[in-house]
């Protein structure tokens, strides 16, 4: 299985990491070869199996829906790279 | 005074409550080793000014008689857990002065039983490696060298500042998370024990997430009794993980020196492949025949999805990891690179953020759920780990127990293995099985290499049977009476 250069710069935007054109290069070889190693699970014969999601069989735990956290605005600002005004401060977005 | 560093943990508790010595005097004496042996780079942020604090209180516990499970023991915690107020960083550039508003769970559990944090270990970045390599904070250095040779050698990974910590007395014990063998072959490559206890078993709040649907928090230390007592304080229910599970955790020192007469012991098959040592093939007989000395009964088993687990492993916890590392965007913490807009400033940050390994799963991760390919490989991928698992539930209908070697080879230099992604994730062969399967893990050491490196055993449980595996592995402990330090220790103690 080949990932080409072009492949590798189309995952690379959808998962918002800037490439290079070298690194592209890169990661096309790397990349071709791990995929390599994931197409050998083509052999297994899954028919009639279902997907697994969770090891263990258990009911998803539900709670009453309501606040039980809050009121800690500034703790959660506390690591903003950028804020004011009680906000999280982006690059403009809506001109 | 004994060396207060060379102690097990039981053994300290004991020197505590008797007054041999104090907390104070116990932490100073760590603290003093770690400085001694900052070249090893085991720690991301030493704590010492946490722990003197954390010492004081505990020897005024101490001082009314009430000290706790684990009341001044110094640890090391893996800088993946989120310290209140304390930098976490997960080795990576892109959690760069991250103070967490909020302590995790299991730190709190630890912190709750008194245990003395002496830092923040080092690990691979998010948790992505076998070989401590990876972290943006520099290679961790394993406390073991080969006879006659001073190249250094990797500590295993992820959890390799954890393991190097303890192995080479810097800590009594520490944190660990294992995704694929994070915790169990660092512990092979060092020389100590530690272990994997059942998914669900620790919570995964506050753990900074990898692939969620694998990680799982545990323990190391230099004997079963102390990775006991560890994971004691550490496991149990928390409502703040929907993952965790509520079933009562029992008294895990209990099963420690219980007979192994009649205990079935699996020996899957198919864990014979190419590549293996032949040092641990017979380490591995060893193991069996230590078993069966001590009453087991030896059970062939198989495991016949075994060659896919790696190719399973490496589907889904790319997966997970392209969908949890999204949230790293320079916008509510960590490192941001402005950008020209928005979008621009997602790019920039995530590929100054982000080391090569990180990266490359993260890419794996978004073409495998990317439409068109997230039934040909994603869904296929999570079919065969239904399969893997049903390997082990069918196994665990002959055998108690499996047993196994924890990692096909002893510690490599630094920079071998690095060729190739895929030779480097072959280290995790023989622990991403049991990873897929969400069932207990742990590896102890039981010998050492001709050229004088440890190496590892791993014993397999049922889902939520730690105290079997604690067993049997106490029974290999016996009879294996691994003594041996690392020979950086010896030329110190010398």
């Amino acid at each position: 299985m080949s990932i080409d250069k072009n492949t590798v710069r189309k995952v690379a935007r959808l998962a918002r990491i800037r490439t290079t054109d070298a690194e592209a290069e890169v990661l096309s070889a790397e990349l071709s070869k791990i995929m390599t190693m994931i197409e050998q699970l083509s052999e297994v014969n899954t028919e009639g199996v279902d997907p697994m999601t969770s090891v263990i069989e258990m009911q998803w735990p539900g709670r009453e829906d309501v606040v039980t956290d809050g009121a800690i605005l500034e703790k959660i600002l506390s690591n903003a790279p950028e804020q004011t005004a009680g906000f999280f401060v982006v690059p403009k977005v809506v001109e | 005074m004994t060396n207060l560093t060379h102690l097990t943990i039981k053994e300290a508790l004991t020197g505590l409550k008797k007054k041999d010595f104090t907390v104070s005097e116990l932490t100073a004496a760590h603290i003093k080793a770690t400085e001694a042996a900052r070249h090893l780079n085991c720690y991301i942020t030493e704590t010492f000014d946490v722990a003197r604090k954390q010492s004081k209180e505990s020897d005024a516990r101490y001082a009314k008689g009430d000290g706790r499970l684990l009341d001044g023991i110094p640890i090391a915690m893996k800088d993946l857990f989120c310290t209140e107020g304390i930098q976490t960083t997960a080795a990576s550039k892109i959690l760069k002065g991250f103070k967490p508003p909020y302590e995790s769970t299991v730190s709190g559990n630890l912190f709750r039983d008194g245990a003395v944090m002496l830092g923040k270990a080092n690990l691979d970045e998010f948790a992505m490696g076998s070989s401590n390599t990876t972290s943006a904070y520099g290679n961790v250095i394993n406390p073991w060298r080969r006879k006659g040779d001073d190249k250094p050698l990797v500590p295993g990974g992820s959890s390799g500042g954890s393991a190097a910590a303890v192995a080479a007395r810097l800590a009594m014990g520490a944190t660990g998370t294992d995704t694929g063998g994070s915790i169990r072959q660092p512990a092979a490559f060092c020389g100590i024990t530690g272990i994997k206890p059942t998914y669900g078993r620790c919570s995964r709040f506050g753990v900074v997430a990898f692939a969620s649907s694998l990680d799982q928090p545990g323990a190391f230390a230099r004997n079963t009794e102390d990775c006991a007592l560890l994971l004691q304080s550490m496991a149990g229910f928390d409502p703040k993980d929907s993952t965790s599970v509520n079933c009562p955790v029992p008294d895990y020192t209990q099963f420690l020196g219980q007979s192994v007469k009649g205990l079935k012991v699996g020996m899957p098959r198919e864990y014979r492949i190419d590549g293996t040592s032949p040092e641990i093939i017979k380490l591995w007989e060893s193991g069996v025949q230590m078993m069966r000395d001590a009453g087991a009964e030896i059970v062939d088993v198989s495991l016949p999805h075994t060659k896919y687990a790696l190719q399973t492993y490496y589907v889904i916890a790319p997966a997970e990891c392209s969908s949890n590392l999204a949230r790293y965007d320079g916008v509510r913490f960590g490192l941001r690179v402005e950008g020209e807009n928005l979008i621009d400033m997602y790019e920039k940050t995530r590929a100054a953020g982000f080391g090569k390994e990180v990266k490359r799963r993260i890419l794996i991760g978004t073409y495998v759920l990317s439409a068109g390919y997230y039934d040909a490989y994603y869904n296929k991928a999570r079919r065969v780990r239904k399969l893997i698992w049903q390997d082990f539930t069918e196994a665990y209908k002959k055998c108690d127990v499996l047993l196994t070697p924890t990692a096909p080879t002893a510690a490599f230099a630094i920079g071998d293995n690095m060729q190739d992604p895929v030779t480097m994730y072959l280290n995790d062969i023989f622990t991403i099985p049991a990873s897929m399967a969400g069932m207990p893990g742990m590896s102890l050491p039981v010998g050492l290499s001709s050229d004088g490196l440890p190496l590892g055993l791993q014993l397999l449980g049922r889902p939520f049977d730690e105290g079997t595996v604690f067993k049997a592995a106490h029974a290999i402990e016996k009879a294996a009476n691994f003594t041996a330090l690392p020979q950086t220790l010896l030329s110190k103690v010398a």
